[in-house]
């Protein structure tokens, strides 16, 4: 039996007074591929933040590849992570954003090749070279020496893709991350991310309103409601035979809303 | 009163020395008020609350009370207290200081400017703080800037005839003392008007190519 990779114990967090996340637990184990659905305000995407550290946590356990994530040990008590120890925690995450959050200024090459030069020492030759690996991955090297400016959303999306994977986390979060897409253009960022998660071993959590996409992708599905779990358990019973009721009405929302299952 | 050209050639120099004076203070002001107006900038982004309010605070009272009063003060009460500055000095600390405050609000707007998004995607990356700033928000935030830290660089030119007050020598204060010798003042005050227009059409050309070059970039 291995350990899980990401453990969540009694997760706490408050936006003033207001509760976002309720003493959330849960574990994912390496390689799992997890879909996190529910209404919006559920505090699905708040967990992704949090584990990206772009959240603090208002109280709870976080631990990540065997180490706690916002505590650390000093002189044998348990003291809040400081700066040194998040930056290490990070290597182990990537994530992917709604709204892509490119940077307007770099190429698509020297988006993909600025983190790994400057937190790994990369050196450039290399980075670019598994770069150019993942823009063909992506299907985007001919795009290598554009602006993201001058790409669809569709394409800047994947770009955002690769971007994440040259850090090669063993961890990737995926926020809502065809949201802001036109329609035509979701399938292919869709299409990517499922053949990651064919070929690779990466632990993937993904934030998304894709049902359809969802029931194929996931090993597990959690179903998010008011900052606690209502129901969690493989694609085929949350999505064919959900058992809570508050599941089933937010899944007729949806299919009322015109999004596939 | 006739117009005369050879009173025009004869105190030309003294004038052209002023201009050179008025364009040197112009220069060191305006180093003293980009550099000075950073670290306004970051002082208010400060997450110490004492720090950010008080630098609001001055930044309010130095923007609120005029140049003209500010020199007076550097150059004529601070030797009362001890503290002795030559003229030339007092003046591009008195001008540099001002205009930081301006400054500040231009970097301020310029960094706040920056999406969130790229403050997170620079974290998500596993950026440092310093990695941010230097390749991330800096090189986003700069360029939009340009064209008002230029704006202000011109405004800071055109007010520096204030300096005569506090007995610089620049061109307006040359200008006045060459036509109370003679008591002519049709020449040397036009000459002074027309130095500064010339100037400032030059300026409003490199203002327009600087918006040009960086306002479209910003899009």
């Amino acid at each position: 039996m291995t350990d899980p990779i990401i453990r969540i114990d009694n997760l706490v967090k408050s936006f003033g007074t207001f509760k976002v996340l309720d003493g959330l637990s849960f574990d994912v184990m390496p390689g799992e591929k997890l879909a996190l659905i529910g209404p919006s305000g559920s505090g699905k995407t708040t967990i992704l933040r949090i584990l990206m550290t772009l959240e603090s946590i208002s109280d709870g356990h976080i631990e990540i590849c065997g180490d706690q994530l916002y505590h650390m040990r000093r002189n044998g008590r348990e003291v809040p992570a400081d700066e040194a120890h998040l930056h290490k925690m990070r290597s182990h995450i990537g994530m992917v954003f709604q709204h892509f959050n490119l940077f307007p200024h770099k190429s698509v090459l020297e988006n993909i090749t600025l983190a790994p030069i400057l937190t790994k020492g990369t050196p450039r030759a290399k980075a670019e070279a598994r770069a150019m690996e993942l823009l063909e991955m992506v299907g985007l090297a001919d795009k290598a020496d554009a602006r993201p400016a001058q790409l669809s959303g569709g394409q800047k999306q994947r770009v955002a893709i690769a971007r994440a994977l040259a850090l090669q986390p063993r961890i990737m979060l995926f926020d809502e991350v065809t949201s802001a897409l036109d329609p035509e253009l979701v399938e292919e960022v869709l299409l990517v991310m499922k053949r990651l998660a064919a070929e690779t071993d990466m632990t993937m959590l993904l934030v998304t309103h894709e049902m359809g996409f969802a029931h194929e992708f996931a090993d597990r599905v959690l179903f998010f409601d008011k900052g606690r779990i209502v129901e969690q358990g493989p694609p085929e019973q949350i999505f064919s035979n959900p058992r809570e009721e508050r599941t089933q009405s937010f899944l007729r929302k949806i299919i009322a809303a015109g999004h596939r299952v | 009163m006739e117009w005369d050209w050879a009173f025009v050639w004869q105190i030309m120099p003294t004038l052209l020395a002023g201009l050179k004076l008025t364009l040197l203070v112009t220069l060191l002001a305006a180093v003293v008020a980009a550099v000075l107006g950073l670290a306004l900038a970051i002082l208010r982004r400060s997450g110490n609350r004492a720090v950010a309010r008080g630098t609001a605070a001055l930044s309010e009272f130095i923007r609120g009370t005029p140049l003209l009063v500010q020199l007076y003060f550097i150059f004529y009460v601070l030797p009362d207290i001890g503290i002795r500055l030559p003229a030339l000095l007092a003046g591009v600390i008195g001008m540099g200081l001002h205009y930081a405050t301006y400054t500040a609000e231009v970097y301020r707007a310029g960094i706040e400017n920056v999406p969130r998004g790229q403050w997170e995607a620079a974290r998500a990356t596993n950026l440092t703080m310093r990695q941010t700033w230097v390749h991330v928000i800096v090189p986003q935030a700069v360029p939009p800037m340009i064209p008002a830290l230029a704006n202000y660089l011109i405004a800071m030119f055109k007010e520096t005839p204030l300096l005569s007050a506090i007995t610089v020598l620049e061109l307006m204060n040359q200008a006045k003392s060459v036509a109370n010798t003679y008591y002519r003042y049709i020449e040397p005050m036009t000459l002074v008007g027309v130095f500064f227009l010339a100037m400032s059409l030059v300026s409003v050309v490199f203002l327009r190519v600087l918006e040009a070059r960086f306002g479209r970039m910003a899009k």
